[in-house]
């Protein structure tokens, strides 16, 4: 396969030929590659329930609140979050390696992959739409503090923006600042307060 | 490849269409192209980066006017076409018309886990060229092919953030050339050094450079 699949692709003129509604156009493809013993039916519906279940943004916010409650938790995933991620069993497809970034008052961190969409799947889930967009993907490492403003996150001239594009297989999770006011409240209670976007660095809480 | 997929810094896109609890899938057909994607038999060549590298090669006016997931679609057509596994002809009669060329036994349900992975870290003797904190400068990769080198990033100064150990390098990965395992540093730049001077000073980003693209200065 050397030296194979640089740039072009001969056969674009053909996908003119192919339904043009998705939903047409995938099912096709689904159709022929079951009925060429490509695909088993079985694994395509099991991968979409594990998919829709067993990731998802609850499992960030146990990280998050774990380090908001356990010091020695929060020393060891601010040294190697791979480690301190692994110690839940939260590795995962898209989350191999994981670092994890914190925000405070006078730094905010916000994480982005401008060449395709690379998000920590088995953290956080799958991207939302916003995420995976063009505008995101092209202005936010240009302008993060004008994106920030649209989202509603408004920061003084003097926090520090760190942006985190993600161009390898190393996955950001933004640790954000604790609510005030959340004192006392069990760890199970505070990852209820974790949201996605937090995470992301997209939203404060 | 200087596609249209490397969009970090490009203008004139307008607001970002952000909402709170925005799902991940809008339509019904999305998860079940997602996990075709995933669970449709392939090539071991067919690895990731390859597949990244096939969506990057969606031409221009296709990827703009496409959804993430009608990427997906097409490139995941692509990708069976160039494995022999189906053809367009095919596909545009809607039957199988020649078996499989490298026919392969389908995935099983139990092969797909969320938690399962393979890592992309591995060791290599070759130490590590720079330390945290060192000056460099990255390249400007010239190439047809894939890397994960955004133009925006190329022949900038940065400093060394982290070092990560060795990654399988995507600019031979993609094309069948190999893992190539090439220690992988963060490097960090100014705002205003990418950005010019209305960046704010006090701002920075972070990028994830291999070693092959990165010089001292």
């Amino acid at each position: 396969m050397t030296d194979r699949h640089e740039a072009g692709f001969d056969q674009h003129d053909e996908f003119a030929h192919l339904p043009s509604d998705p939903a047409l156009r995938a099912k096709t493809l689904e159709s022929l590659l079951v009925e060429k013993g490509l695909l088993k039916p079985e694994t395509l519906e099991a991968v979409i329930e594990r998919f829709e279940t067993q990731v998802g943004p609850h499992n960030g916010a146990r990280v998050v609140a774990r380090a908001w409650t356990d010091p020695d938790y929060h020393r060891r995933l601010l040294d190697n979050a791979t480690q301190a991620v692994d110690e839940l069993g939260l590795l995962g497809q898209q989350a191999t390696d994981v670092v994890a970034v914190e925000n405070s008052d006078s730094v905010h961190n916000i994480v982005v992959c401008t060449l395709c969409s690379c998000y920590p799947w088995s953290l956080l889930g799958l991207p939302p739409a916003w995420y995976k967009s063009y505008p995101y993907r092209a202005r936010v490492v240009r302008e993060p503090r004008a994106v920030l403003s649209e989202f509603g996150v408004e920061l003084d001239e003097s926090t520090e923006v760190r942006v985190w594009d993600s161009t390898a297989e190393v996955r950001y999770l933004v640790i954000p600042q604790r609510p005030a006011g959340s004192d006392g409240l069990s760890e199970e209670a505070l990852a209820s307060l974790v949201t996605r976007d937090s995470m992301i660095g997209a939203a404060k809480l | 490849m200087d596609g249209i997929h490397d969009m970090g810094g490009m203008q004139g896109f307008g607001a970002v269409p952000y909402k709170q609890n925005d799902p991940a899938y809008h339509d019904e057909w999305e998860p079940r192209m997602f996990g075709m994607a995933l669970a449709a038999s392939a090539p071991s060549w067919m690895n990731l980066d390859y597949t990244r590298h096939s969506l990057e090669r969606i031409p221009p006016e296709v990827y703009l006017s496409s959804s993430y997931f009608e990427r997906w679609l097409y490139g995941a057509i692509m990708r069976q076409v160039e494995a022999g596994q189906v053809t367009m002809e095919e596909l545009i009669a809607g039957r199988s018309i020649q078996a499989p060329v490298s026919s392969r036994d389908a995935v099983p349900p139990e092969a797909i886990d969320p938690y399962q992975y393979a890592p992309f870290r591995h060791e290599i003797e070759a130490q590590p060229r720079f330390n945290v904190g060192d000056a460099v400068r990255t390249g400007n990769p010239q190439t047809q092919g894939h890397t994960r080198l955004p133009r925006y990033a190329r022949n900038k100064p940065g400093v060394i953030h982290l070092h990560h150990g060795a990654h399988v390098l995507p600019d031979t990965h993609a094309h069948g050339r190999g893992e190539c395992p090439t220690h992988l540093y963060t490097v960090k730049f100014s705002a205003q050094t990418l950005w010019g001077a209305d960046a704010n000073p006090t701002d920075h980003m972070y990028v994830d450079v291999w070693e092959c693209h990165l010089e001292s200065a």
